[in-house]
């Protein structure tokens, strides 16, 4: 995000396209629009901008309510899925309540799902591990993990993580046992999931807060394992 | 051959980039202002699916995810009447201008 935190709406024009802040050689900001020099404004840009003035002008939409949608989105964080996947793995009842009914555990737990969409929440263990894509784009539990990351929209993930995922974890750092099997499951906008993690070694005792704390983002996307005690 | 957007299984030997790019204030508006639109039932995320999907292939190829987005919005509410694309060409030109880009 920018650093001009202090800037207002849209119309204001302390506005800037980019989220770079451009910078005069006494490191101060100044005030052209702080776009990127090797990426300029793209076409697509501008007329993503030029829709949303044209419908505020026409009344179509309120002048704030975009902000306000852009303040809700960045309170969906990773750790939210990492409250629930800390919750089962301390509590027994709500892990089984979590398996078979997520959907309705998420919410009651507080997190709201996009267009409605259904969840499923899968366990990894010793003998099966989770990997979630997007082969068309890039559904995502995002009121549990926040936005999708770069690497899961692009092209290589969405192709190789169903071809190679093996190959895939092990860039992400993640040396199955090759005796685990491997079940990569593909979003879509009605259904997405939810990985719990394998429980690291070494927590008996811990609170759910210390261990939240070890439930990284790609770990319950599948991709990694749960960062282990001590290793951050 | 899949459609473009069908990428599972495509062949490629290419490394998975890891790292994040920090957002543009453009790209977190026109994220929130889809679902603006949804909310006001003028596109549905099947639509915006349907929008990136029936973009031109070599423009999706070497677009990036929010100006499909971008394309996907523009495709509906001009199919739905809401806007022309004369209005947005016009309205994309002045902005351009006032910030100075060339058009």
């Amino acid at each position: 995000m920018s650093e001009d935190k202090d800037r207002g709406g849209f119309f204001d024009t302390g506005w800037r396209p980019s989220g770079d802040v451009h910078r005069d050689e006494d490191g101060r900001p100044h005030d052209h629009p702080g776009v990127r020099e090797d990426v300029g404004l793209g076409v697509r840009a501008s007329r993503a901008l030029a829709m949303h003035e044209l419908l505020v002008e026409k009344g179509v939409i309120g002048e704030g309510e975009v902000d306000e949608v852009i303040e809700a989105v960045s309170k969906r964080v990773p750790s939210n899925g990492a409250t629930l996947v800390a919750k089962a793995w301390s509590d027994p009842e709500f892990r089984t309540k979590l398996l078979e009914h997520p959907k309705e555990t998420v919410i009651e737990s507080g997190f709201v799902p996009e267009h409605n969409a259904d969840i499923i929440v899968l366990e990894n263990t010793p003998e099966v591990q989770h990997m979630v894509v997007c082969t068309l784009c890039s559904c995502y539990p995002t009121q549990l993990l926040g936005p999708p990351p770069d690497w899961y929209k692009s092209f290589s993930y969405r192709s190789r993580a169903v071809t190679e995922p093996r190959a895939v974890m092990s860039e992400f750092g993640l040396e199955l046992d090759e005796k685990t099997e491997v079940r990569v499951v593909d979003s879509n906008s009605e259904l997405r999931f939810l990985v719990i993690p394998r429980r690291p070694d070494g927590t008996d005792g811990w609170s759910e807060e210390q261990l939240a704390t070890l439930v990284n983002r790609n770990s319950m996307i599948g991709v990694s394992a749960a960062t282990e005690p001590g290793t951050d | 051959m899949p459609a473009v957007h069908d990428r599972g299984g495509w062949p490629t030997d290419d490394s998975i980039d890891r790292e994040e790019h920090e957002w543009a204030d453009w790209e977190r508006q026109t994220q929130s202002f889809r679902t603006v639109l949804d909310s006001k039932g003028f596109m549905n995320v099947d639509e915006l699916r349907r929008g990136i999907e029936s973009i031109d292939p070599a423009e999706y190829e070497t677009s990036t995810y929010f100006e499909r987005w971008s394309a996907s919005i523009e495709t509906m509410l001009v199919e739905k009447g809401v806007l022309t694309i004369k209005e947005i060409d016009d309205r994309a030109k002045a902005l351009r201008d006032r910030w100075g880009y060339p058009s």
